[in-house]
């Protein structure tokens, strides 16, 4: 039951990533990439993660995904404002990923991962958890990305507010 | 039910998410709209986030998942800044492509 739900998420994982990379329209791009986090919230529940799955969710498919979606818009791009790379660019570029996959794959073969077994549901990926270890344990590391998200924010906004001259 | 939930291996997340994060570095070299270029990067973030979900969730530790939540505020506050960043562009210089950008290139 799990395999199959995994193979079916991973396939349409895959899917629509390989969409992202390929297809000519931006829009198609931002779309399938919404898509992909989707069946990325699927695995993080199979893995018992909820926490983490309305999370990423929320964060991404409604918010990062939401900006990407504006600025296409709001910068009106479309196919033909998308010029391919000259074709020997394209092919050194499939080559070069395609090492690095290799090399991968090769290295996790090298590994001995030693016995893993998904241990069975536990409220470890529950909010009440994951909040207690982020409020204790990553108290610091959680207040000091709130700085980072403040400076973020006023360096976007700073960054494309329009100039006055 | 629980006994089907170990039959998915580890190994299987690994290459998963291998994979993805190899479509992720294709999609960077292989297009020039850097919008593009920074969902690819997205991609990638997201494959190291899906393994390390599942490294967290095999051990039974949930450190690798206040890791992934660290990781998504990083991802945010990046694309922010990005996106405001390829506006800036977009109004300097009237396009998104990576090539055109090619002053400090020597």
């Amino acid at each position: 039951m799990s395999q199959l739900l995994f193979f079916i998420l991973s396939t349409m994982t895959i899917l629509s990533a390989l969409v992202v990379v390929f297809t000519h329209k931006p829009m198609y791009s931002v779309l399938s990439l919404i898509v992909c986090f989707f069946t990325i919230a699927g695995h993080y529940i199979l893995l018992n993660a909820q926490f983490l799955a309305i999370t990423h969710v929320i964060v991404y498919a409604g918010a990062i995904m939401v900006l990407f979606l504006f600025t296409v818009m709001l910068l009106n791009l479309n196919s033909d404002s998308d010029v391919p790379k000259s074709g020997k660019l394209r092919i050194a570029a499939t080559i070069a990923a395609g090492m690095l996959f290799v090399t991968l794959l090769a290295s996790i073969k090298a590994t001995t991962l030693g016995e893993f077994t998904l241990p069975p549901p536990s409220d470890k990926g529950m909010v009440e958890h994951v909040g207690q270890r982020l409020f204790t344990d990553y108290l610091l590391p959680f207040e000091i990305s709130s700085i980072l998200f403040l400076s973020a924010m006023i360096g976007a906004v700073l960054l494309a507010k329009r100039e006055k001259n | 039910m629980e006994q089907a939930a170990h039959l998915v291996p580890l190994n299987w997340y690994l290459f998963l998410s291998t994979f993805l994060f190899c479509i992720g570095v294709m999609g960077v070299l292989f297009r020039r709209n850097a919008i593009i270029i920074l969902m690819c990067i997205e991609l990638m973030l997201n494959s190291v986030n899906l393994l390390l979900v599942a490294f967290s969730a095999y051990s039974g530790n949930s450190d690798g998942q206040v890791f992934v939540f660290f990781i998504m505020v990083v991802a945010a506050a990046e694309v922010a800044v990005g996106l405001a960043l390829l506006i800036s562009i977009y109004r300097n210089i009237g396009s998104t492509d990576i090539d055109v950008l090619n002053k400090l290139k020597w």
